[in-house]
């Protein structure tokens, strides 16, 4: 079994309340920090930690924090992303749910080592179940003297709010989050400047993910270094792996970073292995926008080394062979699965996520969606798959965001590891609408890798 | 909830005004249209939808222009412009639902509705439609209905009737 930071006390009848947490040690990092330790000592511990974020991009958070201009006079924000939207991911779902004490003692910490009096937690819309477990979270919090004036005797003020989202994927881009914070429509801004420089109101900012600020609570507690012995290389700590899909067990599992795919796929502990005895296919190893890897290059790396599910080990070999860890969405996908189809749902996704500044990503989404759409109800034609090769190319870094690279390169990798596939849908039209091709594209492998 | 029909004028209540103040309070001064999104939401729970005069008045609440709110309204999903039904069923239609049968539930509402995704039944009790990932794939399919938004998870066909019979009983006993 692996160690667990954040769910240890998972299964503790009301440990969604502030007794049941404060008995299991709760808010003993937010008495550490205030009480014995200068704000620089906080982040300098973050930073040994080795904590990257988790909301997808794998940024180190101490460093982010490093980042954060201190202008004489003008306020500072901490914002954190509950604008859990990415498919195939719902861990932050999932720990507000249940522990919601565990944000709310990261975000005191947090705020704390920022210099913030204010911060927001930025809850996407559909959570009004969590937005009102996180507002009795901090009322507890507030009357047990750990919000409000002079927290704890120690002088330092908060202020925590809960920020309602509108229903759009767009707004868990951070500055199209404080856009939205602001009350306008969630267009990403240009960068720079960055929101340590300008973010929220135009003043320095700060934006972690759900699962990143709860991950201060353990370092604060045991010490940075202790943190960054648990995991591989430049991937420490645990991570939070929202597993879905056709396994038998999916769910929010906490890792140690390292493990090996291949375990936390077949094993008890995990997922279970695949559903109904079927045999894996495909795998989304970090939410829908990372690559999707075809079955032979999921246990392993192109070089044959056991994949593990850290930053590196996941993008081994690149887009070509590798995927990312991004939000750890993982997707599993068994032989019935039809991967036109999916590709056609995901980029039908983007199409309607996308905010529409940019016209690479507002055209060329649905222009994907379109071709698809065609390719998967039997009317496609060869010449439109290079088609999709062509527009995915031509969205991927020519816009203001990320999301038109999250939407590109689903449909590169699909096709570049599912060729075949396509083709078969665009050559067998009727078959095509009545069967799935199944794990016929595994005959050859090498030929797959090498496309 | 509150029906309004279309072009009809609204009042916010007591009460809603108290709330709308207390939120605002969240923010710096001068920064209160960053209570647009809350206070829509609420007006939302309210009146079932957003018409152009509930909208008109959240602006001149928030001393911004009305474009300001229709731009916002129109933006994000969650608003609704027109009447739904008294139960809107939104269920998840992206991927990692579709892979454990999401497709199948929304046909199988549509045919046990008997509208079509964002038409309302006649009885005005229900609408439906497909939504974006609602960060619950673990436990697909899922569907929520507003504006408690809560949670129906690892949907089956025969889930799904129960549900919607029972919604149809509630209303008939309250009725």
């Amino acid at each position: 079994m692996g160690r667990k930071l954040l769910l240890q006390h998972i299964n503790e009848p009301g440990i969604h309340t502030f007794d049941v947490y404060r008995q299991k040690g709760g808010y003993r990092a937010v008495e550490k920090a205030l009480k014995t330790m200068s704000t620089d000592e906080v982040v300098e511990e973050v930073k040994k930690s080795g904590l990257r974020g988790r909301g997808g991009a794998g940024f180190p958070t101490g460093m982010k924090w490093s980042f954060l201009a201190k202008p004489e006079g003008v306020a500072r924000y901490l914002v954190c992303n509950g604008d859990e939207s990415e498919p195939g991911t719902f861990k932050d779902r999932f720990l507000m749910t249940h522990i919601p004490h565990a944000l709310i003692e990261g975000m005191i910490v947090s705020s704390y080592a920022l210099g913030a009096s204010v911060s927001y937690i930025y809850v996407r819309g559909e959570m009004m179940p969590q937005i009102r477990i996180l507002e009795r979270a901090i009322q507890e919090a507030k009357a047990a003297g750990f919000l409000g004036t002079n927290i704890l005797g120690t002088g330092y003020n908060l202020e925590l709010y809960v920020q309602p989202g509108g229903g759009a994927y767009i707004c868990g881009e951070e500055t199209a989050l404080l856009e939205s914070l602001e009350g306008k429509r969630g267009n990403p801004r240009i960068k720079p400047p960055f929101p340590a420089i300008a973010g929220l109101y135009g003043c320095p900012t700060v934006v972690n993910n759900v699962e990143t600020i709860a991950s201060v609570v353990p370092i604060i507690n045991d010490g940075g270094d202790e943190y960054a012995k648990i995991g591989i290389e430049r991937s420490t700590g645990t991570k939070l792996i929202s597993a879905s899909g056709n396994i038998n067990k999916p769910g929010v599992y906490e890792i140690e970073l390292g493990v090996p795919v291949e375990e936390f796929i077949y094993s008890d502990e995990y997922c279970g292995g695949i559903a109904n005895g079927k045999t894996l296919k495909a795998l989304v190893a970090g939410g829908s926008s990372v690559p999707i890897l075809p079955n032979n290059l999921i246990c392993k790396t192109i070089s044959g080394n056991p994949r593990l599910m850290t930053y590196e080990s996941l993008a081994d070999g690149g887009f070509a062979t590798g995927s990312m860890m991004g939000s750890g969405g993982f997707i599993v996908f068994d032989e019935d699965q039809c991967i036109v189809r999916n590709t056609w749902n995901f980029t039908r996704f983007y199409h309607h996520e996308s905010c529409g500044q940019c016209s690479p990503c507002r055209e060329g989404t649905g222009w994907m969606e379109k071709v698809l759409h065609k390719i998967e109800h039997g009317q496609g034609t060869v010449e439109d798959i290079d088609l999709l090769w062509d527009i995915q190319r031509k969205i991927e870094g020519n816009t203001i965001c990320p999301l038109g690279d999250a939407a590109a390169w689903p449909v590169a990798a699909a096709i570049r590891h599912f060729r075949d596939e396509f083709e078969w849908h665009v050559l067998n039209p009727k078959e095509s609408q009545s069967r799935n091709y199944g794990l016929a594209h595994y005959a050859d492998p090498i030929t797959a890798v090498t496309q | 909830m509150l029906s309004v029909q279309e072009n009809q004028p609204v009042e916010f209540s007591a009460t809603l005004l108290e709330k709308f103040a207390e939120i605002v309070s969240r923010y710096p001064q001068g920064k209160q249209k960053s209570a647009l999104l809350p206070i829509l939401h609420l007006v939302q729970a309210d009146y079932g939808w957003l018409s152009s005069d509930a909208m008109d008045k959240v602006a001149t609440y928030l001393d911004i222009q009305p474009i300001e709110v229709y731009e916002v309204a129109t933006f994000y999903t969650m608003f609704f412009l027109k009447p739904q039904g008294k139960y809107n069923l939104e269920v998840c239609r992206t991927g990692p639902c579709c892979l454990v049968g999401a497709e199948k539930i929304m046909k199988h509402i549509e045919s046990r509705l008997g509208v079509k995704e964002g038409e309302v039944t006649a009885d005005g009790l229900f609408s439906w439609r497909g939504v974006e990932c609602l960060a619950a794939c673990g436990f697909g399919p899922v569907l929520q209905i507003g504006p408690e938004y809560t949670f129906y998870e690892n949907l089956t066909e025969d889930a799904v009737d129960l549900l919607i019979d029972t919604l149809k009983n509630n209303t008939t006993q309250q009725a």
